[in-house]
C-alpha cells in the first residue's frame, strides 16, 4: 500500500515536473536579479525557458542561443556590441526575441556582424525590437518560417562600403517581414535566394542604396510597403513570379534613382502601386510577361523606361499624370501591350461618350527619344522648340516606335 | 523727373483708354483660372503657366511694343517740338508700355491664385519665380521692340523683324542648340550649354524655373552641373546680370539712336 502511494506520488511529481518543463522556467536578468548578465542567463537556460532582461545597459556581445528559449526585454534593456562585435546569434529553432534594444554591432569587412543573426533555424520570431547603428540589423541565413515584425531599425551610415543591410535574408523560405521601419542602412531589406516570403507594411526610407534589394527570390510577395528617399529606390532582379501590390514609391530622386528597377523579371504582377516623384517610376530591362495594372505614376521624371529586351508585358488601366516623360524606350518596335491607361497629356476626344478616347495615344515623344540618346539635350525640356518637335512627330510619326501606342486611352483618371 | 512722370502719366492714360490692356489681363486671368479649375495640382498648373509665359509674353511684348512706338509717332514728333529731353521721353514711353503690360500680367495671373490659394501652399516660391520670369521677359522684349522700331522707319519691316526676333529667341535658337549638342555629343558640353542658355533670355528664364521643379536630378550629370551653377552665388549673380544686361543693352542702344534720330 505504502509502495503504491509512493508510486502515485512519484508519478504526480513526474507529471508536475514535465508540466513545469513545458511552460519553462523564468530567468530574470538585471542588476538586482539572479543573473547579472545576459550571457550567464542564456548558458543557464534549457529548452522552453523564458529569459526576462530587465531595463539597463548590457555591454555584451557574441551571445549565442542554442536552446528553444524566449528572450523578452522589460523596461527597454539595451545590449551594446561596442562597435566591434556580433551581438546575438541564434542556432536553435523556435526562439523568440522581443522588446530589446540592440546597438552598435561592429563594422567588419571579414564577418557579417549583425545585431541578431539567425542561422539555419525555423519558427523564430523577432518582434518589437529596436536596432540602432548596427552593421547588419537582422541577418537570416538558411532560415525558414520565421517572423520579423514591428521592429524599428536605424543606422547613420555614410558610405555604402561601410554599412550593412537592415534586414538581410540569404537562402530563406517562408519568412514574414511585417510592420518594420528601416532607415539609414545600405539596403533596407535585402533578399537573395529567398522563396515564398512576404514583405508587408514596412517603411523603408533614406537608405544609402536600395529600400528593397531583391535577387533570385521567386514567388515572393510584397505589399503595402512604403519606400521613400532611398539612394536608388527599389531593385528587383533575376526573379520569377513576384507580386507587388499596394506599395508606395516616393521621392526616390537622384541621377541614378528608380522607383523600381526591374531586371530579368518574368511572370509577375505589379498592381495598385503609387509612384510619386521618382526619377524613373519603373525601369524595365529584360522583363517578360509582367502585368502592370492600376498603378498611379505621378510627377515622375520618367514614368516608365522600357528597354528593348522587354517583351509581352501588359500595361493596363494605369494613371500617368504630370510626368516629365511618360515613356522612354531605346526600341524602334514594340512587343508590349498598352491599353485603357489614363494619360494626362492625352488631347484626343470621345464622341460616343464611352469614356475611351477615339484616337490612339502615343506616349513616346520624339524629344524623349532624343534625350534618351543624348542626355545634355534635356536642357531644352519644356521649350517651345521641343513642343514643336513633339507635335510634328505626333502628326507624322517617323522616329518614335509606331506600334507603341495605347489604342484605348481613358478620358478620365481611373480610380 | 516731373517731365518723366508727366510723360508716363500721359502714356498710361492713353494705354488704359484702349481695350488691349483689358484683353491682355483677361487672357492671363482665363488661362490661370482655367488651369486651376481643371487641375488642383499646383506643379501641373505651374508647368502649363510656364509654357504660356515663355511663349506668349515675349510675343505680345515685342509685337505690341513695336506697334506702340509707330502708333505714337505723331505724339512723339509733337512732344519733341517742346522742350523735352529725348532721353526722358524715350524712358517715359518705355515705362508707359512696360507698366501696364506687367500689371495686367501680374493681376491676371495672381487673382485666380489668390482664389485657389490652398493649391499653391508648397509651390508658392516657384510661383513667385515664375512671375519674376514673366516680368523680366516683358521688360526685355519691350526694350527689344523699342530698339527695332527706332531703327526701322517702315512699319511693316519693323513688325516683320520683331516677329522674326521672337521666333529666333523662342524656337530657332533652341533648334540650333539642339543641333550643336547632337553634332558635338562626343564632347563634354556642360559649360558650353550653360553659356548658350545664358545668351538667350527665354532659355535662361525657362531653365531657372524648371530647375525649381527638381528637373536637375532628371538630367544626371548635366543637371548636377546646372544645379550647382545656378544655385551657387556666382551663378545667381551671372544669371541675374545676364537678365539685366538683356534689359539694359537694347534699351540703351535704342535710346542712343532715338536721341540722334531725325524725325
Amino acid at each position: 500500500m505504502i509502495n503504491l502511494s509512493k508510486h502515485i506520488i512519484f508519478f504526480c511529481v513526474a507529471v508536475l515536473f514535465t508540466q513545469f518543463n513545458l511552460t519553462g522556467g523564468e530567468l530574470q536578468v538585471g542588476k538586482s536579479f539572479q543573473y547579472k548578465s545576459v550571457a550567464s542567463a542564456i548558458s543557464a537556460s534549457v529548452n522552453g525557458d523564458t529569459i526576462i532582461i530587465n531595463g539597463g545597459f548590457y555591454k555584451e556581445a557574441n551571445l549565442v542561443i542554442r536552446e528553444k528559449i524566449i528572450l523578452i526585454g522589460k523596461n527597454n534593456p539595451i545590449i551594446d556590441g561596442e562597435s566591434r562585435y556580433n551581438i546575438l546569434s541564434i542556432f536553435s529553432d523556435s526562439v523568440t526575441v522581443e522588446g530589446i534594444t540592440f546597438q552598435n554591432a561592429g563594422i567588419s569587412f571579414i564577418e557579417d556582424n549583425a545585431a541578431i543573426k539567425l542561422d539555419s533555424v525555423k519558427h523564430c520570431i523577432i518582434r518589437n525590437n529596436t536596432f540602432i547603428n548596427n552593421f547588419f540589423g537582422v541577418y537570416l541565413a538558411e532560415a525558414s518560417y520565421c517572423t520579423i515584425t514591428g521592429n524599428s531599425i536605424s543606422a547613420q551610415s555614410k558610405k555604402e562600403t561601410q554599412s550593412g543591410n537592415g534586414i538581410h535574408l540569404w537562402y530563406c523560405k517562408n519568412i514574414l517581414i511585417e510592420n518594420n521601419s528601416i532607415e539609414g542602412h545600405r539596403d533596407g531589406i535585402y533578399f537573395e535566394f529567398v522563396e515564398s516570403s512576404i514583405i508587408k507594411h514596412n517603411f523603408s526610407f533614406e537608405n544609402l542604396r536600395y529600400g528593397l534589394h531583391f535577387m533570385f527570390s521567386d514567388s515572393c510577395t510584397y505589399s503595402e510597403n512604403r519606400f521613400e528617399d532611398n539612394g536608388a529606390g527599389v531593385a528587383v532582379m533575376f526573379t520569377h513570379r513576384i507580386t507587388m501590390v499596394n506599395n508606395e514609391f516616393i521621392h526616390n530622386w537622384g541621377s541614378a534613382s528608380f522607383g523600381i528597377l526591374l531586371k530579368e523579371i518574368t511572370d509577375s504582377k505589379i498592381e495598385n502601386n503609387y509612384f510619386y516623384k521618382n526619377t524613373s517610376g519603373i525601369y524595365l530591362e529584360g522583363c517578360n510577361r509582367i502585368i502592370i495594372a492600376n498603378n498611379d505614376f505621378i510627377e515622375n521624371g520618367w514614368a516608365l523606361r522600357l528597354m528593348a529586351n522587354s517583351m509581352d508585358n501588359i500595361f493596363r488601366e494605369n494613371n500617368f499624370i504630370g510626368n516629365s516623360f511618360d515613356i522612354a524606350t531605346n526600341n524602334t518596335k514594340n512587343y508590349n501591350l498598352f491599353e485603357y491607361n489614363y494619360w494626362s497629356e492625352y488631347s484626343g476626344y470621345d464622341i460616343n461618350k464611352d469614356g475611351i478616347g477615339d484616337i490612339p495615344y502615343r506616349p513616346v515623344k520624339l524629344f524623349s527619344l532624343i534625350v534618351e540618346r543624348n542626355k545634355p539635350t534635356l536642357l531644352l525640356l519644356r521649350s517651345f522648340f521641343a513642343e514643336i518637335l513633339n507635335y510634328a512627330e505626333r502628326v507624322f510619326p517617323a522616329l518614335t516606335p509606331k506600334k507603341l501606342v495605347d489604342n484605348s486611352p481613358a478620358m478620365q483618371r481611373l480610380q | 523727373m516731373r517731365t518723366l512722370s508727366k510723360i508716363i502719366k500721359y502714356q498710361l492714360n492713353d494705354v488704359f483708354r484702349s481695350k488691349w490692356v483689358v484683353v491682355y489681363t483677361a487672357f492671363f486671368f482665363l488661362i490661370s483660372y482655367g488651369l486651376l479649375t481643371f487641375s488642383h495640382d499646383s506643379s501641373k498648373v505651374l508647368v502649363s503657366l510656364l509654357n504660356v509665359i515663355i511663349i506668349v509674353i515675349p510675343l505680345i511684348s515685342i509685337v505690341f511694343g513695336t506697334i506702340f512706338l509707330y502708333n505714337n509717332k505723331n505724339a512723339i514728333t509733337f512732344l519733341l517740338s517742346q522742350p523735352v529731353e529725348r532721353k526722358l521721353l524715350y524712358i517715359g514711353l518705355y515705362l508707359g508700355l512696360i507698366i501696364p503690360l506687367t500689371l495686367s500680367f501680374i493681376i491676371g495671373t495672381i487673382i485666380p491664385v489668390i482664389i485657389f490659394f490652398k493649391v499653391f501652399n508648397e509651390n508658392f516660391t516657384t510661383f513667385l519665380l515664375l512671375i519674376g520670369a514673366g516680368i523680366f521677359l516683358t521688360m526685355i522684349f519691350g526694350g527689344i521692340a523699342f530698339l527695332i522700331s527706332t531703327y526701322n522707319e517702315d512699319r511693316l519691316r519693323g513688325l516683320g523683324i520683331s516677329i522674326f526676333t521672337w521666333l529666333l529667341l523662342s524656337a530657332l535658337y533652341d533648334g540650333i542648340v539642339l543641333l550643336l549638342l547632337q553634332v558635338f555629343q562626343e564632347y563634354p558640353l556642360e559649360k558650353v550649354s550653360i553659356a548658350l542658355s545664358i545668351l538667350n533670355p527665354v532659355d535662361l528664364a525657362r531653365i531657372i524655373v524648371i530647375l525649381k521643379f527638381d528637373v536637375s536630378a532628371l538630367m544626371g550629370y548635366t543637371g548636377a552641373v546646372f544645379q550647382n551653377f545656378f544655385s551657387g552665388g556666382l551663378g545667381f549673380i551671372i544669371a541675374s546680370s545676364a537678365l539685366l544686361i538683356w534689359i539694359i543693352l537694347p534699351l540703351f542702344m535704342g535710346m542712343r539712336k532715338f536721341i540722334k534720330k531725325d524725325f
